[in-house]
């Protein structure tokens, strides 16, 4: 009875799209990391392990896209965590028009990475931009910096204006765990004499560890893909001091490398899906059984 | 005496937000203000204030960056995922939710994977050679319809178990054939699920450019995001035309998010926090 009512076919849509423009394009990827496919030749060879061993070799920059994006996930993680934990608290109580600056603290993340990144190109320009000028101003001036063409600097300067786009999300999400927690376990800590560090540290902390887990895995999966800030912002450079695992894809198949294009980015799968596993098992509302 | 030690920190509190939101704010408040300045004193785009209001530069800006043409491309990449990713995903979410036999389980499961899944833009070349979709205008509708299934998939498949199942068959018992039970009882039920995840795809596909980079060629069939990356790149000394370019390409986004603010933030967050 079921069956005929709720036929498979309603599904077919939806599924073949995304069966062949996501899923195959991503296995036939894993077999083509292992030949020599460029825009070069019309014959593509089975090479073996060759595309992963020149990744990994020390003579190449490849390694260094792969400890870059590790770091930038890593070091954005926290800091939209904790930024995010911070606001979320802020606007929780005593807060008027607290939707409003919600609203405002979410916006960065609706707009377009690429035309806010022209932005923030010219406020963090050395010589005329908003920032550097700010800081002569107010009498700072030792802090100037190059901020996107200094080796030490730019990835930080990526990573803070990606913290700027992505803090809103991760406080919303984190806002919502705190409404949630019952407001009788504050008066009980309350009555038992409890510092506002004790009540955060045994009552907010603990309760709120499923929400944070969830902004984890999300800042996480994000974090690995990241393509658009670093594109818009430095597009790798200074020489390759921010390139990142997506951006390096890019740069392979602009050159017509596509055997260590879809190489480094099957890399890039084998991260994401083992997280994304994880994460969706935590975001599903029901468990699944396989 | 609580409330005296209360009162003056709320204040703090307050002033603390304020600042947080204009630092948040001025990237957008310097495009603002820039778009309205006369070349010259655009070109430090600093917060001073135009002398005199250059309105002019919007109009130039349509123009000269062929805004027109760009905003019809966006506005068919985006409408079009819209439009095919909420029909093809309810479908799919209403069956999957209904009939929960285990490989139905499976599936739902093996779509919803792809909300972490990175695409494999190098090899998703090869099946645009095959199926003839490189360069084209369709083959950019069929790509965000595809990659929005997922997120679509597991918002409305949470949404449709608190659609009563006696509709459903209420609707058999009448003779309803699946497909006229499913597009005039079910789906008019799923509007406010429907809504956020159409807004969530319209600002996805309008933000996206990383597609039209790697699969669109031809700078006629541009979207408006890369069209204003190029027009930055010819006139990078004019910031005040930049700026309107900017601005222009960025205020559907920000009307749908003032509009649909709510939609949004609860489609964006929500999976994420269980009740």
């Amino acid at each position: 009875m079921t069956k005929k009512q709720y036929p498979f076919y309603f599904v077919l849509g939806a599924l073949a799209l995304y069966l062949l423009l996501f899923v195959i394009p991503g296995v036939m990827g894993i077999y083509y990391s292992f030949t020599d496919w460029n825009s070069y030749s019309n014959d593509i060879h089975f090479i073996g392990l060759d595309n992963f061993k020149t990744i990994f070799s020390s003579g190449e920059n490849y390694m260094s896209y792969i400890k870059n994006t590790i770091g930038f996930t890593i070091i954005t993680s926290i800091f939209k965590t904790i930024l995010g934990l911070v606001f979320a608290m802020l606007l929780s109580e005593g807060i008027k028009g607290k939707n409003f600056h919600r609203a405002v603290i979410f916006m960065p993340a609706i707009l377009s990475m690429l035309i806010t990144g022209l932005v923030f190109k010219s406020i963090l320009n050395p010589s005329t931009g908003l920032l550097n000028a700010t800081l002569t101003n107010i009498g700072l001036g030792s802090l100037t910096q190059q901020w996107l063409t200094n080796v030490k600097i730019a990835f930080y300067t990526i990573m803070t204006v990606d913290t700027w786009k992505g803090m809103g999300y991760i406080m919303t999400i984190l806002m919502a765990g705190l409404q949630s927690i019952p407001r009788s376990y504050y008066e009980a800590a309350d009555i038992d004499g409890s510092t506002p560090w004790e009540k955060f540290r045994y009552v907010t902390l603990p309760l709120l560890m499923p929400s944070i887990t969830v902004t984890t895995v999300l800042n996480l999966i994000y974090g690995l893909k990241v393509f658009d800030v670093v594109y818009a912002l430095t597009n790798g450079g200074p020489g390759y001091a921010t390139e990142v695992l997506y951006t390096s894809v890019f740069k392979e198949f602009s050159l017509g490398r596509y055997g260590i294009g879809t190489a480094l980015s099957s890399i890039l799968l084998l991260f994401v899906v083992t997280i994304g596993y994880f994460a969706i098992r935590l975001l599903s509302r029901e468990d699944v059984e396989l | 005496m609580k409330k005296g030690i209360k009162l003056p920190k709320n204040i703090i509190k307050n002033i603390v937000i304020w600042v947080i939101d204009l630092i948040i704010l001025i990237p957008l408040i310097l495009v603002v203000i820039n778009s309205l300045k006369d070349k010259y004193q655009a070109s430090s785009m600093g917060m001073d204030l135009p002398t005199k209001l250059h309105f002019e530069n919007f109009v130039t800006v349509i123009n000269q960056g062929k805004l027109f043409r760009s905003f019809l491309n966006s506005m068919l990449y985006a409408g079009s995922s819209v439009v095919f990713g909420v029909i093809l995903a309810s479908m799919a979410a209403y069956v999957l939710s209904r009939n929960k036999s285990k490989f139905n389980k499976f599936i739902y499961f093996f779509i919803v994977l792809g909300i972490a899944a990175p695409i494999n833009y190098v090899s998703l070349t090869k099946i645009m050679q095959i199926t003839h979709l490189m360069n084209k205008p369709i083959g950019i509708c069929l790509l965000y319809t595809a990659m929005q299934i997922p997120f679509s998939v597991f918002l409305i498949y949470g949404f449709i178990s608190t659609v009563p199942k006696d509709l459903d068959e209420a609707g058999i018992i009448d003779g309803c054939s699946p497909l006229r039970l499913f597009f005039s009882i079910v789906f008019p039920l799923l509007k406010p699920v429907a809504v956020t995840v159409g807004i969530l795809n319209f600002m996805g596909a309008w933000n996206d450019f990383v597609t039209p980079l790697y699969y669109l060629n031809s700078a006629k069939n541009w979207p408006m995001t890369l069209a204003v990356y190029n027009f930055f790149g010819q006139y990078q000394m004019e910031w005040n035309l930049v700026s309107a370019d900017i601005l222009l390409t960025s205020l559907p986004v920000i009307i749908i998010y003032l509009i649909g603010q709510k939609h949004i933030i609860s489609g964006m967050t929500s999976g994420s926090v269980k009740g």
